[in-house]
């Protein structure tokens, strides 16, 4: 059982690829219908879906993907010509298999893809509407797929032979033999098994001879790939128990018909096997390749094998992320352990011997590279992720009725497969704002002098040792007025604010808000922005948003290279170390007098720059000391929070700028206000990472001093 | 472990005792880990008192509990003959800081008492029940009440 879910689970890794690979050439179809090679990846991905699919009975996807298959058939043998509504067609298929597939890994009920279902039927209509022949269609996957398994040997013959000629054994005894016949069922090679090792198990109990029955054998133009057409017959000659041969069929038991008898028919029989061994040699080798041919095709999807003989592209294992995740924490102990010693070291006054000094450096060399390489394990490239926005794009266009054309760059960018799978919401709101708010209809687009089809690009790329993903469309930008009209008619800014461009962008990622002026059912729901900021900042990045009013819109999202390492900049407060993200951090400086004003009866702000930042102590935020009213000369970090409001930090010391391993706390402890995480030190002490945004809010300043601040 | 322990042979337990504030106090063996000598915690802001604040143990980040502060017996001042007890409860690692480590003992489950009423509010709340063991009172801890509740951790 275990085994048989081990199978399904390969298999549905297995579409994952094949499932990308499909999306790949659709890709590569549509920039050039001849791209022969891109037609047939598409065929073979189609077709071992298909394949994977039958040996676990999962109809739904087999009809449908039979149905694709048919049409890419045609369209390879240049019968059709993947252009405009054919495109189309495809990729709507292709989603389908994406549904389908996912529909058959969460074993949804299958009725839902039954073929009554209006719109899936008339998908299967559409498709096979579009086959140049829509009778010849159905044989024609089937006539490349038989000749290719034809090619191979059967090894597994002479082994069937062998005991044939036992045949001086033949007289010994003539009541010990058992005539056997054997049909398989379709769903026996569906399972994955095989009647070759069940033969080679009945020779165990004695020598034994296997004639296959070929008269249910249609030609080969009417074979159903995965009909099962051949019956052996079996001739044991063995003194055993009946119970013992059926022991030998009792895990397929169920799967096919299996008579066990007596061998009266013996003296017949052997005069039938005397008369022709050469005879019998003839049929036998046909069926072989055919079994190998029909149970490989069952079993090689999921195994990883296309049954089409297509070759695995890239080397690759699948490992459990734990696995990673155990290293990932492994190795950035031996970081903290490499960095404990050193420091000992240094204090004892070893590090004047050479030679340690020497292999201590290697040592940190070695287990940095260690831990940079093992966090590259965990990254993996976009192209996923944008596969599955292409599709938002094709569907959000449909639905609003605009010509929207995706463009991707930067696809090989790789980023942790924690912010890949986090991301795929954010980016889909912001794909979907993007066609419903910014791309305009084609019918306004020409009344602008703009092409009817808008353009939206999504870029990815390495920037400072930060992974840049940007989202541009073409479409009509943001209306400054009307966002701020919008926000003052809500309530979140007052009537008299003066704000600056960006600032009024940033209005959009205030929860509730809305400029539709429909609310329609892709976005402007009110939970866009806000929440893919919160998203974004739950990974350690940010968003911003630029725009030109008339020419589009730019998005852009900075996110961190891992989750499990944080850049930040090591103070000393209160005795304590802390770890201020560097994210975060904007400057750093040292409070002049000029600078300090006093607010009400304790609160400071700094002066800087024409705007006045809110001044916090650190020590006094995280609770372990009264704020001091004289900053002065003290060091001051500026941090900015996600929000976009600057706050200042006085700290007593600035150690440094560090790479830090993330320890969460949520774990053995909880969550701690102000605190995002922990971290080990050098010398093995703990520091705590500090969550600026919420050291902000927990001062209770963070609505008030920003409206304060915008309206000063 | 603890559970079958317990179903297998109801009567018997092993249990860990130790000093904490002049008085005993134990906790199943099942739950710790290990004994290790007290190190310099790191504070943690916004917590309750007893919560002494952090440990680094082989990288990985512990909560100390001050367990005489938890249980009302006034604050611990550590030193160097200070012990810290890691335990594991419902899958969280905790350390509890304790004066010393008294023994090991093998103790019948049926010989505990309900905590006396008259005990104080704080140390009732954690407190299981009672074992005399060699006319000495050893105050059995539920453990899983020493830690601030998920709620409490929040707030």
């Amino acid at each position: 059982m275990t085994n048989r879910e081990s199978l399904r689970a390969g298999f549905f890794q297995e579409c994952e690829d094949l499932l990308e690979t499909m999306s790949d050439s659709l890709a590569r179809v549509e920039r050039d219908a001849t791209d022969h090679d891109a037609v047939n990846a598409l065929f073979r991905a189609v077709h071992s879906i298909k394949g994977g699919a039958g040996a676990f009975g999962l109809d739904a996807l087999v009809t449908f993907s039979h149905a694709f298959e048919n049409l890419l058939d045609d369209i390879r043998e240049t019968r059709v010509t993947p252009r405009g509504d054919i495109m189309a067609l495809l990729y709507r298929a292709g989603d389908r298999m994406y549904d389908l597939v996912e529909s058959e890994q969460n074993e949804e009920d299958p009725a839902r893809w039954q073929q009554d279902d209006d719109e899936h039927a008339a998908l299967l209509a559409a498709i096979a509407a579009a086959c140049a022949n829509s009778d010849g269609g159905d044989t024609g996957p089937e006539e490349d797929f038989v000749p290719t398994p034809l090619a191979i040997e059967m090894p597994g013959l002479p082994a069937l032979d062998v005991p044939a000629d036992g045949g001086s054994a033949d007289d010994r005894a003539g009541d010990d033999r058992w005539r056997i016949t054997f049909r398989p069922l379709k769903a026996l090679y569906a399972l994955g098994n095989d009647p070759l090792p069940l033969f080679r198990a009945l020779s165990e109990i004695g020598p034994l001879e296997v004639k296959p029955d070929l008269s249910a054998l249609p030609p080969l133009g009417e074979m159903t790939w995965d009909e099962s057409y051949l019956c052996w017959e079996v001739d044991l000659r063995a003194d055993c128990a009946a119970e013992e041969i059926r022991e030998v069929f009792e895990f397929v038991a169920d799967d096919c018909v299996l008579q066990i008898d007596r061998g009266e028919t013996q003296s017949t029989h052997s005069a039938q096997e005397n008369a022709g061994p050469s005879e019998r040699a003839q049929p036998a080798t046909l069926p072989e390749p055919l079994l190998a041919e029909t149970s490989g095709d069952a079993e090689t999807p999921a195994a990883g094998r296309g049954a089409t003989g297509q070759p695995a592209p890239r080397q690759s294992i699948r490992v459990d992320l734990d696995r990673v995740d155990r290293l990932i924490n492994l190795v950035g102990e031996l970081v903290i352990s490499e960095a404990m010693l050193s420091q000992s070291l240094s204090e004892g006054g070893k590090f004047r011997d050479p030679a340690v000094e020497g292999a201590l450096g290697q040592l940190k060399q070695l287990a940095s590279e260690l831990q940079e390489r093992i966090m590259a394990i965990r990254a993996q490239s976009v192209k996923s992720l944008f596969q599955r926005m292409s599709r938002i794009v094709r569907e959000a266009g449909h639905a609003t009725g605009k010509e929207v054309r995706l463009v991707t760059e930067g696809e090989a960018t790789e980023v942790d497969k924690t912010v890949i799978e986090r991301l795929a919401d954010p980016l889909t709101h912001m794909l979907r704002n993007a066609i419903d708010h910014g791309i305009e209809t084609p019918e306004t687009r020409e009344a602008a002098g703009k092409s009817p089809q808008g353009t939206v690009r999504m870029t990815a790329g390495h920037r400072s040792g930060q992974v840049i993903m940007e989202i541009t469309d073409d479409g009509g930008g943001i209306d400054c007025d009307a966002v701020l009209s919008r926000a003052i008619e809500r309530g979140l800014v007052p009537p008299d604010a003066n704000l600056k461009t960006q600032e009024i962008y940033n209005l959009l990622f205030e929860p509730g808000f809305s400029t539709a002026q429909n609310v329609s059912n892709l976005s402007g729901r009110g939970v866009g922005m806000d929440v893919v900021r919160s998203e974004i900042q739950s990974l350690g990045g940010r968003v911003n948003i630029d725009s030109t009013l008339g020419q589009g819109t730019t998005v852009t999202i900075s996110l961190p290279l891992t989750l499990a390492v944080v850049e930040g900049m090591l103070v000393d407060v209160a005795g304590e170390t802390l770890v201020v993200p560097s994210s975060a951090l904007r400057e750093t400086m040292r409070a002049e007098a000029g600078m300090i004003h006093r607010l009400g009866p304790r609160d400071l702000v700094l002066s800087m720059r024409g705007t006045l930042i809110p001044v916090f102590d650190l020590g006094a935020s995280i609770g372990e000391r009264e704020m001091s009213r004289d900053i002065h000369g003290m060091p001051v970090l500026m941090v900015e929070t996600a929000a976009g409001m600057m706050i200042a930090l006085t700290v007593d010391r600035i150690l440094g700028q560090r790479e830090v391993v993330i320890k969460g706390l949520s774990e053995n402890y909880g969550l701690v206000r102000g605190i995002a995480a922990a971290t080990v030190l050098g010398d093995g002490r703990i520091a705590l990472i500090v969550d600026v945004d919420q050291l902000a809010q927990n001062a209770g300043i963070a609505l008030e001093d920003s409206n304060a601040r915008l309206t000063a | 472990m603890q559970d079958t322990s317990v179903l297998e042979k109801t009567e018997q337990r092993e249990i860990v005792s130790f000093r904490v504030a002049d008085q005993d106090f134990c906790i199943d063996i099942g739950h710790v880990r290990e004994i290790r000598g007290w190190s310099e915690t790191t504070p943690l802001p916004h917590t309750p008192e007893y919560v002494k604040g952090l440990v680094n143990l082989r990288g990985n980040v512990i909560p100390v509990i001050d367990l005489a502060h938890r249980l009302g017996l006034g604050h611990t001042d550590p030193g160097e003959r200070h012990v810290i007890v890691i335990t594991v409860c419902e899958e969280r690692t905790a350390g509890l800081l304790v004066e010393a480590v008294s023994d090991i003992v093998t103790v019948d489950c049926a010989e505990m008492k309900p905590p006396p009423s008259l005990t104080s509010s704080a140390a009732r709340e954690v407190v299981e029940g009672v074992f005399v063991i060699r006319e000495s009172l050893v105050r059995m801890i539920d453990l899983a009440r020493v830690l601030p509740s998920e709620a409490e951790v929040a707030e």
